[in-house]
């Protein structure tokens, strides 16, 4: 018969490899993306080679920082030895770990988007390189925030004591909290990356609509991020939510369907508005004298595209609160 | 756990209606996005048709909104009738 402690120890390095395993995926991606249109960029032309070093490193560096988050909550999962006072510890582990590892991949991923478009910017207007590194910067730092989430939910799960929480229906809401967070991380990273990468290419295009094309995108980065916050929400009620002692599978399975219905619901909606911000930097940059109807049909089009992440977090609030 | 027949129904119900919502959600939300963003691109072309441009969207992102109600369909139904 396995103890407290063994559970909690194995599902600790468990919860590690989770974390580290998911959240390399995606920084490595988006790296690989800046170092091969960093080399695009070079190809035509070789003698700017120290500004575009310089810009894919510090993109890159940037990208790296999702998967150095899931780094860091791995060695605290791996060598951190709490009290085993309930068991589910073990479940905040597994928890801790997929909402971190998850969370990392569309961060990751959505950082390497403007750096690569950077370096090619870069090459093709010099003379802009110090407006398209900023923009490259706002739109890589905000990229991250999804990861953070990530992070936040997986601190949350390691930290917090769990003795006064019932084990049943407890070990669903904690598992719930680390998938609500980190799938629904996934979407809004990507298409933050998206908006980011064609802003920088049209800032780079044309410096002078520089203002309008950040203002743009800056709108269109905070309406993307909204489906990972509605995770993070789901996620804050599973943990902070007082639950009864209950055996029966049903009052589990609410908690884990809720987590699941936010997460994978936030995917979708994010990819979509960043798609939709994407284009509206795009045609901001080219023609600034539209920037009121661009946005105003920006705003409309992702109000549409938010709708079934708001379907999907009715239903887990239903499956939360009301049941 | 101690799992009886009506209680083990209604919690892979519970589990069903999440996992259609969240799934079903995906699709639409991707091409949502992609519908709105081909019409900023256009309304960036020719600004001047914008009421056209705007309508059209809507109407297509209303289509593909479908599916994403159809899960919500499911997933109520999952969680009030069955």
């Amino acid at each position: 018969m396995l103890n407290t402690a063994t559970y909690i120890s194995a599902s600790s390095f468990l919860g590690a490899a989770l974390a580290i395993g998911f959240g390399a995926i995606g920084a490595a991606v988006g790296e690989g993306y800046a170092a091969g249109l960093a080399n695009q960029a070079l190809s035509f032309r070789p003698e700017k080679s120290g500004d575009v070093l310089k810009n894919m490193l510090v993109g890159q560096a940037i990208a790296e920082s999702a998967a150095i988050f899931a780094l860091v909550v791995a060695i605290l999962l791996l060598f951190s030895t709490p009290q085993p006072k309930t068991v589910l510890i073990a479940w905040a582990a597994i928890g801790a770990g997929l909402s971190m590892g998850l969370s990392a991949i569309g961060s990751g991923v959505g950082a390497g988007l403007p750096a690569g478009s950077a370096c090619v910017g870069i090459v093709r207007q010099p003379q802009n390189a110090n407006k398209v590194l900023t923009t490259m910067l706002i739109g890589s730092a905000v990229c991250q925030t999804p990861a953070i989430f990530g992070m936040v939910i997986a601190f949350l799960l390691l930290f917090l004591d769990f003795s006064n929480m019932p084990v049943y229906p407890g070990w669903a809401a904690l598992l719930g909290a680390g998938l609500a967070t980190g799938l629904a991380a996934g979407g809004p990273g990507v298409g933050n990356g998206l908006t980011s990468r064609e802003a920088v290419t049209g800032v780079a295009r044309n410096p002078e609509a520089g203002t309008e094309t950040n203002r743009v995108m800056l709108i269109g980065l905070s309406v993307g991020q909204s489906t990972a916050i509605y995770g993070f929400l789901i996620s804050l009620l599973l943990v902070f939510t007082g639950l009864e002692k209950s055996t029966s599978l049903s009052d589990s399975f609410r908690l884990l369907g809720a987590g699941l219905s936010s997460g994978f619901g936030g995917i979708g909606p994010g990819v979509g508005l960043g798609v939709v911000a994407a284009y509206a930097c795009k045609w901001v940059a080219r023609r600034p004298e539209a920037t009121g109807i661009l946005t105003r049909t920006m705003l409309v089009g992702m109000a549409v595209t938010e709708s079934t992440s708001i379907y999907a977090l009715i239903v887990a609030l239903l499956l939360v609160i009301v049941f | 756990m101690n799992i009886a027949g009506p209680d083990f129904i209604k919690g892979l119900a519970f589990l069903g209606a999440g996992l259609a919502m969240g799934l079903g959600a995906i699709g639409p939300g991707v091409g949502e996005g992609f519908a709105a963003g081909k019409a900023c691109e256009a309304i960036g072309r020719k600004p001047e048709e914008a009421g056209l441009l705007t309508r059209t969207m809507l109407v297509g992102q209303a289509v593909s909104e479908s599916t994403g109600i159809y899960s919500l369909v499911v997933a109520l139904l999952l969680l009030f009738v069955v």
